[in-house]
């Protein structure tokens, strides 16, 4: 689906020994880049995306033709303001963009690889993109940022590179994947698996895809990033196109149509293996539990000033849950500030435009490059 | 910038590690982070301002002091700063307790309801006082524990908290209070300011 643009890659040669033991070497990560790194280099900010993003983070996404996932927050003048920083996004190893993958076509059999991929978590996507900054020479990043899954990635980034980046911005996410978080996400794998056509993973990526099954496991997790009030005021019970009901199974509802619209429109843009790995890698993730069930230890070499955000409506990671991680630093004097915005549009609020969330983001990392700068931490 | 702040920032040494709980816009935060070159970290209930410290590049917590003091550890600042706020807890006291926890010393501003002011408005008016330091009416007002300074005065030393010092705000003008005379400026002060040590 993305072999026809031109997309940045680098190839990362060296092995890297992955946490399910295997080793990968010699392959593709694909990237993006915003605005200008400067002469001193001291202006990279590193942006992970989430579950279904890509290194398209801004501007129209050449692949798809639609604008870019964080487009709300990225570009001149936006909360990552590109007249100032540079602004580096990278696909996810797992993923479908140009990064190593299910979908890579393994040279010997010239098929994708399907279920044959190991099993990848967000320290090996972590560590992956960490070779970013050898390429652009980057000796400290100014920023790392993310939400949702690429908060996750802020947070091992971190813990795994201390002192490689000078402030870091998790939005709306956990240390630590809940039961509840696992278990919308095992619904989608099985939406996916009891496709006719996934065949163990082994499709051939062309004519036959488990495209239904990967629809239905957007539906289900497109519910999880809405809140209840929002989708009442923004559907109720409005039908879709009619009058009346038509007692039958078409969608009736703008909620239903809705759904099967987003469904549709996602398996044009992704891959259902690489949905597999990546919800795999977020039900696997548990920072708390890699450094013995105490957090603060994942945190405690880094001077990396912290700003997590999490939104009030987001019950799919809740503010109680990004302020464990506010409390774990706390506990070990870092440096951290935290809010919880006021909004009704659920998870998905760190996507959208939220003016308070944006303006807010801008001002912090303005303010501080300028704090930093001036008295050269 | 208040004549408060000044004074608190006297009172904080160079190069500690500040914690500003209720710390509002962060006026006095930026002021010490300016002058003093101190790690001042601050907690705020209020969203709104929250958002603006943390636009202003301040590290602010969202929280409730009664609530959020205990994610920090004992002694973890060198000074923890109450700005006019402890009458507005649910418990006064718990929050003296946590404050005395965190930080190795204490700084707690009293609006003071044993002025002059305040005194012949209830006497004469036989109304609730409404002054520049505390503006609301008795129906509205966040404040649900006032008290004078002679009794936070007699508040620490009946729980065997330590008074380091007490410094008397009427206007622009600063004085020391004293057991001595505390009496009298506890008629006079606008606003007590208290370094207080476990």
């Amino acid at each position: 689906m993305s072999n026809f643009v031109k997309m940045k890659s680098i190839t990362i040669k060296k092995p890297l020994k992955l946490d399910c033991g295997k080793e990968i070497s010699n392959f593709p990560l694909a990237y993006e880049t915003y605005g200008n790194l400067n002469e001193k280099k001291d202006n990279a900010i590193l942006i992970f995306h989430a579950l279904t993003g890509d290194q398209f983070a801004s501007d129209i996404n050449p692949v798809t033709n639609k604008e870019g996932w964080w487009n709300y927050a990225v570009g001149p003048g936006k909360a990552f303001d590109t007249e100032k920083f540079f602004v580096i996004c990278a696909n996810v190893i797992g993923g479908c963009m140009g990064s190593y993958g299910p979908g890579t076509i393994d040279p010997v059999t010239n098929k994708p690889i399907g279920t044959n991929f190991p099993v990848i978590t967000i320290n090996d996507m972590v560590n992956a993109q960490y070779k970013l900054l050898d390429h652009f020479k980057i000796e400290k990043l100014f920023a790392v940022a993310g939400g949702s899954m690429g908060g996750m990635q802020v947070l091992q980034f971190v813990s795994n590179f201390p002192n490689k980046s000078k402030v870091a911005l998790p939005i709306a996410c956990t240390a630590s994947h809940s039961a509840q978080n696992i278990a919308f996400n095992e619904l989608g794998r099985q939406a996916i698996m009891s496709d006719i056509n996934w065949k163990n993973g082994l499709y051939d990526g062309k004519k036959f895809n488990p495209d239904k099954g990967l629809a239905v496991a957007r539906m289900a997790a497109h519910i999880t990033y809405l809140s209840k009030k929002g989708l009442q005021e923004k559907f109720g019970r409005n039908l879709q196109e009619r009058s009346d009901l038509k007692f039958g199974f078409d969608a009736d509802f703008q909620i239903e149509s809705y759904l099967r619209y987003q469904g549709s429109v996602f398996v044009d843009r992704f891959d259902a293996n690489s949905y597999l790995y990546i919800t795999r890698a977020m039900d696997y993730f548990d920072l708390t539990k890699q450094y013995d069930g105490n957090l603060s230890k994942a945190f405690k070499d880094s001077k990396t000033k912290f700003f997590i955000i999490s939104f009030t409506s987001d019950w799919l990671y809740p503010t109680s849950e990004n302020k464990d991680i506010v409390i774990a630093l706390n506990a070990i004097g870092s440096d951290v500030g935290f809010v919880e915005i006021k909004t009704d549009k659920g998870h998905d609020s760190f996507l959208l435009d939220v003016p308070d969330f944006l303006s807010t983001i801008k001002n912090y990392l303005n303010t501080t490059y300028l704090n930093i700068n001036e008295r050269r931490i | 910038m208040k004549e408060e702040f000044k004074v608190i920032s006297e009172l904080v040494d160079e190069k500690s590690r500040v914690l500003d709980v209720g710390c509002g816009d962060g006026i006095l935060m930026e002021y010490l982070s300016k002058n003093k070159v101190v790690d001042v970290r601050g907690l705020e209930i209020s969203k709104e301002k929250v958002k603006k410290c943390l636009s202003n590049g301040l590290s602010v917590v969202e929280g409730d002091a009664e609530h959020d003091l205990k994610q920090f550890p004992d002694l973890s600042f060198d000074y923890v700063i109450l700005s006019q706020t402890l009458q507005a807890f649910m418990s006064p006291e718990n929050v003296i307790k946590d404050l005395l926890r965190v930080g190795k010393k204490v700084i707690v501003t009293i609006p003071n309801f044993g002025h002059w002011k305040v005194r012949v408005d209830l006497l004469f008016k036989g109304e609730m006082p409404i002054t520049k330091n505390l503006p609301y009416e008795w129906y509205n007002t966040p404040n649900l524990h006032m008290c004078t300074i002679q009794d936070f005065y007699n508040f620490c030393n009946s729980k065997g908290i330590s008074i380091f010092k007490t410094i008397s705000l009427n206007g622009k003008k600063t004085s020391k209070i004293t057991s001595s005379n505390l009496k009298f400026k506890n008629l006079i002060s606008e606003l007590g300011i208290f370094l207080l040590e476990k």
